[in-house]
């Protein structure tokens, strides 16, 4: 493993110290500075944390600055914590040849963030996915209805307050 | 037509009294050309598709959420049954995922012979894609004859992981055990005839003038679309896109490797096809070179706490018994962090986005599948033509549904 990637920049100052040149840190700062809330630099990975109402103008901002490859989302549910919904996008760079991933940060009650499947068409069902297993609304989606579990199901499976079993 | 919730299901866009021309088709869930239980909904003008709608989520498991009841090491085997046609491209993947987690290193010996055989479970899924393929297209015999040369490669398997398809050799931080003494004489002698046999369907095929008539020209998929509609693997390098995560961002030692990476610009079923019969020479080369540069040494990495020991050691050493009962019962401590490795399958790009909270049981896996992507784009390929080249085109992509809907 090569020195690189093993070097952790822990939050956002040490980001912007440490890889300053970054195509996706510059695109992002020169585009709104206030949307990049926090950043990470871990085994190897680079995750920026983005405002939720910024994550459609930052997913086009990567876009434009060579991330063209929209490749996974998914949430991740840190119940009991707060903010309790975190959204993960891994964006990938066929000429950088790098992976990046989008963070965004949602509350307990009624989340809902904008969907960028305007931006990536192929997000579409990555955000139903989501919006099934996790219960979190995406604005602007063209066909956001339930794809794995029936249409009649009720609640989310993937929460964490979902037992494993089914409820007793 | 709606759904229970009233949200429109098909609002096509159509002049105003032609819609009562229009035909809605169920294709499926139990059609036998879609390689499991998908359901298209087609809407179609007299043969042509106006719309094509898939409708997925029949063999829905919730593995994801199985693997965050699990120890990490046993997450294992359920990763063998999201993709069945290439287990060992699944074990990769989320050991791969782990081991950056862990920053464990691996033996080189270890790498080389994952990445042998990671292109044996290529080699068999191409395989059924070929045959499968080639099925529903009407070419029956070449299913018969793929299938024979799949069966050296489950015999294979067999040998070394005692399981032809729920292989769950590769253990984190290395393989569960050092492969049979005649493991490489089979994978050679397989090899060996392997390139005849590829000649044998290809004879088969590429001449065939009503193969090439059903493949040439149907479902065409821009370089931009597939893209934009998350298309990955084969479909992407026949839309003319040169990535490929084996030689562009190498794992598990893949940068010692020469191959090459085959591309074409036909964006049809048939550039598909011919990406994949030459893939499939390209695997044989790789796994000549495995053999014939393979390092000596260990097939597990050096961590007691994280790898059980030897059976021999486990009941002559105190110590390996300690390690081997507190694996077992109380699995092993991950540090805290995310991580996201993708690899490049059979089928596309497979990732496994795995988010530990420094427990023994992952707080998160998340399965990133190329058919999950790659069936957005059937709606794109499929529009405008006949009812029955969305056979064709389905074969073309390589679907399968338990990655689909895990």
């Amino acid at each position: 493993m090569s020195e690189a990637i093993q070097t952790t920049l822990p939050d956002k100052a040490a980001v912007l110290e440490g890889l300053p040149e970054h195509p996706a840190v510059k695109a992002i700062l020169s585009w709104n500075a206030d949307a990049l809330v926090d950043a990470k630099f871990d085994r190897g990975e680079l995750t920026l944390t983005i405002a939720p109402e910024a994550i459609r103008g930052a997913a086009d901002t990567v876009r434009t600055a060579g991330y063209n490859f929209f490749e996974d989302m998914t949430a991740v549910d840190w119940m009991p914590s707060s903010p309790r919904f975190q959204l993960s996008y891994h964006i990938l760079s066929h000429s950088y040849k790098e992976h990046i991933r989008l963070r965004v940060m949602l509350q307990d009650s009624d989340p809902a963030v904008d969907s960028i499947t305007p931006v990536w068409p192929s997000a579409n069902y990555y955000e139903r996915e989501v919006f099934d297993l996790f219960g979190i609304r995406f604005e602007g989606h063209p066909n956001l209805r339930r794809i794995m579990m029936p249409d009649e199901w009720e609640g989310h499976p993937l929460r964490k307050d979902y037992p494993v079993e089914g409820y007793r | 037509m709606t759904d229970a919730a009233g949200t429109p299901i098909l609002e096509v866009p159509v002049a105003e009294g032609a819609k009562d021309q229009h035909l809605v088709l169920n294709m499926g869930p139990q059609h036998p050309a879609t390689h499991g239980v998908l359901r298209l909904v087609v809407e179609l003008d007299g043969e042509i598709i106006v719309r094509l709608y898939p409708e997925i989520g029949y063999l829905h498991t919730g593995i994801e959420k199985t693997c965050e009841a699990k120890f990490y090491q046993q997450v294992v085997p359920l990763t063998d049954r999201v993709n069945y046609l290439d287990p060992l491209s699944n074990n990769l993947c989320y050991c791969l995922a782990v081991e950056k987690l862990l920053a464990l290193q691996i033996p080189e010996k270890a790498q080389w012979l994952r990445v042998l055989l990671a292109e044996l479970s290529r080699l068999n899924s191409h395989l059924i894609w070929l045959g499968t393929h080639a099925m529903d297209i009407g070419a029956l015999t070449v299913f018969l004859y793929t299938f024979r040369e799949r069966e050296d490669i489950l015999r294979i398997f067999e040998a070394v992981a005692g399981q032809r398809m729920m292989t769950s050799y590769f253990r984190i931080g290395g393989l569960s055990m050092e492969p049979p003494l005649d493991f490489f004489d089979r994978v050679r002698s397989f090899i060996q005839t392997l390139p005849e046999k590829i000649d044998e369907y290809s004879n088969l095929l590429t001449g065939n003038p009503i193969f090439r008539n059903r493949l040439i020209g149907v479902g065409h998929l821009s370089a931009e679309d597939a893209i934009a509609l998350g298309v990955t693997g084969p479909p992407l390098r026949a839309s003319g896109v040169d990535f490929d995560l084996r030689r562009d961002m190498p794992y598990s030692s893949y940068e010692k490797f020469q191959f090459k990476v085959p591309v074409s610009t036909g964006s049809d079923t048939w550039a598909r096809y011919e990406v994949r019969m030459q893939e499939m020479r390209e695997s044989i080369k790789i796994i000549q070179q495995a053999m014939d540069g393979m390092p000596e040494g260990a097939v597990k990495a050096d961590a007691p706490k994280i790898i059980l020991p030897d059976r021999e050691k486990m009941k002559t050493q105190m110590e390996a018994l300690i390690h081997h009962f507190k694996i077992v019962t109380e699995g092993f401590n991950v540090p805290a962090g995310e991580v996201y490795q993708g690899i490049e399958a059979g089928h596309g790009q497979t990732g496994y986005y795995v988010v530990s909270d420094g427990t023994a049981k992952p707080y998160r896996v998340h399965m990133r599948y190329p058919s999950f992507a790659t069936l957005q784009a059937l709606e794109t390929m499929c529009k405008g033509r006949m009812l029955a080249d969305v056979v064709a085109v389905i074969g073309s992509i390589d679907i399968v549904l338990g990655e689909i809907d895990r």
